[in-house]
């Protein structure tokens, strides 16, 4: 017995001493992801989560410019549109390798986009590109020379270059897609600033320095995503110097780290929307006077401030403020007044009214469902309306709510992240958008004026036309009232003190290129 | 003996067979599916078609699951939608890490859960049994998974004595003793519950032995109380201990769940609760066909244990 016991301390002692504990390499950039990732084919994935090491292992014909949501060139030089909107020709960057050695030529532009496009083409079934629809205008590319590249399109889409700089436009290596097939998401190869290394599953994924990045090396010399799916767990790798940098950073910690002088927190408004739709083609919501009134009797600050602890900022209407080229702030967010709010809603007739509520209990960027609708019922109570919520799992809500609320209810929560102004408006707030038409219109909105102005707003190329006509958008949804605007959320992330040069990204994606750690 | 092994297995099939009819039904019948899941804001009603199109999900119940019964019979668990790997190969990699998990943690609470049992059983109503009782009350009521954050908090962020999370360390990790390492903290969560079973448990079955008539002649005969104690009474009570280290052998693999979460600890059960809410249908039938597999082996592994210990069951 007492060797035994002996043996058991002995051991004991040589497995805490044992292996270093959790201490990062020096010039390695740790990581810490929500989940696993997918797969690291661009075409294949939908996450944020698996795009945020993409951006660093490939090129796309051209990005976000940093701190904004404004397209500048990359792997193209520069592009022509004909005067009519269909056509794009890009002009690519010369000499530019794959990280495989083969080269970046217009041709393997041409391969990128018809291996998710294409449905004959050889390679089609490396897929399946859940978001290949991003592209669905794109009705032939072609490459023109060895550094042109022309898209042609059915009819003209003047979203096609956000959606280009959005990471499934990125430009995938012929040869490895040929030579890995279906597991080409488990060996990427692209042109990026970073090289891919190594996935050990549920473990880590690392990428090394490209050192024949055309726009020069970057700093690090490797990154490491890890996937800590558990936030709190995140957080304690984070305090125990486990990784070097976490994103979506629970909002009871953030301001722990706040306070501490090791660790540098940061926060950026990004194109996300957290709304309520509201049902207008019945019950009280078919009255713009009171889809109005719930708008002034929700009190947002308390709910930004108190519910989400200064993660979001308030939402004024459809269009978030983080596309600033399109949202000049001119419109503002409907004040809390919930004495207006009950005027409202007796000049409707609406007093003591039975509302149903859809709630979601998660879901891809629906911050605090349940307890935002805590709040909100209460809000309305204060004004005469009974709300009744009905929670569901994330996956079923969906599957309830994506086909619209006739019969069913009168409310629902929602929250969407984009990467241009059309595509939240066009999917869902056009009458062509009922979701019996495909669309995610479930709260039946229908304002002819709207919807010609979303489709002139795609045909338009010119920024600045565009941004025009998205602001006048945005007045007429805050004016009609067909969503409750509520809020949009802040991303936010930690790192530790020796890490300079991150920089948060309206996009949600994470460029680590010109990052160092000291 | 190996008759009824034989048997025991045999059972086991149409067992499997209907568990996993079972659960092909409930995530078919449960809304939402893979398509949704994988397009999340994106999936209207056109998308989802045609994904689920190209995912083969647009053919009948019964056609998907024969295909998939097939190609299981074939050796063939198909592939994973969301991870867009082979689901023999997601899956036998993450069992071995619960496998590693479980494992250690009923290592752990048997040993542990035998001497406390044990020890309070002999110092009845002594201070050791008053203690020992009071650590094993707190222990079964304890919440594994706010009991792993706060071992988190203190042994990897406070103290910096074990890792928060993961199995191996990022760099230079993978050897025995870093695993070990790695595995300390998940292992020492998850045992506690079996332990204070276990430990209650045994000391119940050791008072009911202690009391017999043969007891009282070997101390009588002039053995020493350790004697007494392991070889007379505890070989006695052990016949209906194992049963119940059988049954908390199956609690600690679906107990290690939510440890498997807290602790980033790369096993079946934080795979199955992720494939579940990504309606990844073909991952969730390969990982719960192994583990009703396991249960199976181990249940009976614990009833030929107790048969070689008690030969009036033979």
């Amino acid at each position: 017995m007492r060797k035994l016991l002996a043996a058991a301390f002995a051991l004991c002692a040589l497995v805490m001493v044992g292996p270093a504990t959790a201490q990062t390499p020096p010039n390695a950039l740790i990581v810490g992801q929500i989940a696993e990732p997918k797969s690291l084919d661009p075409q294949a994935v939908t996450a944020t989560n698996d795009f945020r090491i993409l951006v660093n292992l490939y090129d796309g014909l051209v990005r976000f410019k940093k701190g904004t949501l404004e397209v500048e060139p990359d792997l193209a030089k520069s592009w022509d549109i004909s005067d009519d909107g269909t056509t794009y020709t890009f002009h690519l960057r010369e000499g530019v390798k794959f990280q495989d050695g083969t080269p970046f030529n217009a041709e393997a532009v041409k391969f990128t986009f018809d291996r998710m496009l294409d449905k004959t083409n050889p390679y089609y079934d490396t897929g399946p590109f859940p978001l290949a629809f991003f592209f669905s205008q794109v009705d032939t590319v072609t490459a023109k020379d060895d550094n042109t590249v022309v898209f042609k399109l059915k009819e003209p889409f003047a979203p096609f270059l956000s959606n280009l700089a959005y990471p499934t436009g990125l430009i995938v290596s012929p040869a490895a897609v040929k030579q890995y097939g279906k597991d080409f998401g488990r060996h990427p190869v692209g042109t990026g600033a970073f090289k891919f290394a190594e996935w050990d599953p549920n473990t880590k994924v690392v990428v090394t320095r490209n050192p024949d990045y055309w726009g020069g090396p970057p700093q690090l010399e490797a990154v490491v995503f890890r996937p800590i799916t558990d936030a709190n767990t995140r957080v304690a790798e984070m305090l125990s110097g486990g990784i070097d940098l976490m994103v979506e950073v629970p909002p009871d910690s953030l301001s722990q780290f706040k306070q501490n002088s090791s660790f540098k927190v940061y926060e950026a408004a990004g194109p996300h929307l957290w709304f309520l739709i509201l049902n207008t083609k019945e019950g009280p919501f078919s009255d713009k006077r009171v889809r109005q009134a719930v708008n002034y009797a929700i009190d947002k600050k308390a709910l930004v401030d108190n519910v989400l602890q200064g993660t979001a900022t308030i939402a004024a209407g459809p269009i978030p403020r983080a596309f600033a080229w399109a949202n000049d702030g001119s419109v503002k967010p409907y004040p809390y007044d919930p004495e207006k709010a009950k005027e409202l809603i007796r000049a409707a007739g609406a007093e003591g009214k039975t509302l149903t509520f859809y709630v979601a209990e998660g879901g891809s960027g629906m911050l605090d469902p349940v307890a935002m609708a805590t709040a909100i019922q209460a809000d309305l109570k204060k004004v005469g309306l009974n709300a009744r919520i009905q929670t569901y799992e994330w996956n079923t809500y969906l599957a309830n709510v994506n086909p619209g609320l006739k019969g069913k209810a009168d409310m629902a929560e929602m929250a969407w992240m984009t990467n241009d102004p059309d595509t939240l408006p066009f999917l869902a707030l056009r009458t062509d958008a009922a979701p019996d038409k495909g669309g995610f219109n479930s709260g039946y909105y229908s304002n002819p004026d709207v919807d010609k102005l979303l489709d002139e707003a795609r045909r338009v190329t010119d920024r600045n036309k565009r941004g025009e006509l998205y602001e006048k958008v945005q007045k007429i949804v805050h004016d009609d009232a067909p969503w409750a605007f509520i809020a949009n959320w802040k991303q936010n992330a930690v790192s530790t003190a020796a890490v300079k040069g991150f920089e948060l990204e309206p996009s949600f994606l994470l460029n680590l290129k010109d990052v160092t750690k000291e | 003996m190996t008759a009824t092994v034989a048997k025991r297995l045999l059972t086991a099939i149409p067992v499997l067979f209907g568990l996993s009819i079972i659960v092909f039904l409930m995530i078919a019948l449960i809304p939402g599916d893979p398509a949704t899941a994988i397009l999340g804001s994106y999936a209207t009603p056109e998308n989802v078609a045609r994904l689920n199109a190209s995912l083969g999900l647009d053919q009948s119940l019964p056609q998907q699951y024969l295909a998939w019964i097939t190609g299981v019979l074939h050796g063939d668990f198909g592939r994973s939608y969301a991870l867009n790997r082979p689901v023999i190969d997601i899956v036998l990699e993450r069992f071995s890490a619960t496998l590693l998990l479980a494992g250690a943690s009923l290592l752990l609470a048997t040993v542990f859960g035998l001497l406390a049992g044990i020890v309070s059983a002999v110092r009845q109503f002594g201070l050791a049994d008053k203690v020992i009782t009071l650590i094993v009350l707190i222990g079964i009521s304890m919440p594994s998974f706010w009991l792993g954050l706060l071992l988190i908090l203190f042994f990897a962020v406070k103290i910096r004595l074990f890792p928060a999370s993961g199995m191996v360390a990022i760099y230079g990790g993978g050897g025995p003793l870093d695993i070990l390492h790695h595995l300390v903290l998940p292992a020492v969560t998850l045992a506690l519950v079996a332990t204070g079973v276990i430990a209650r448990l045994t000391r119940t079955a050791m008072l009911e032995v202690l009391r017999q008539d043969y007891i009282r002649t070997a101390r009588a005969k002039g053995l020493t109380e350790r004697r007494v104690v392991y070889r007379h009474a505890f070989k006695a009570a052990l016949v209906s201990i194992i049963p119940v280290i059988g049954i908390q052998a199956g609690f600690v693999l679906g107990g290690a769940v939510y440890v498997e979460t807290v602790f980033q600890w790369p096993g079946i059960g934080a795979m199955l609760v992720n494939a579940i809410s990504q309606r990844d249908i073909l991952l969730v039938q390969g990982g719960v066909l192994v583990v009703a597999a396991a249960y199976v082996l181990f249940n009976l592994l614990a009833d030929i244990c107790q048969t070689l210990l008690d030969p009036r069951l033979k």
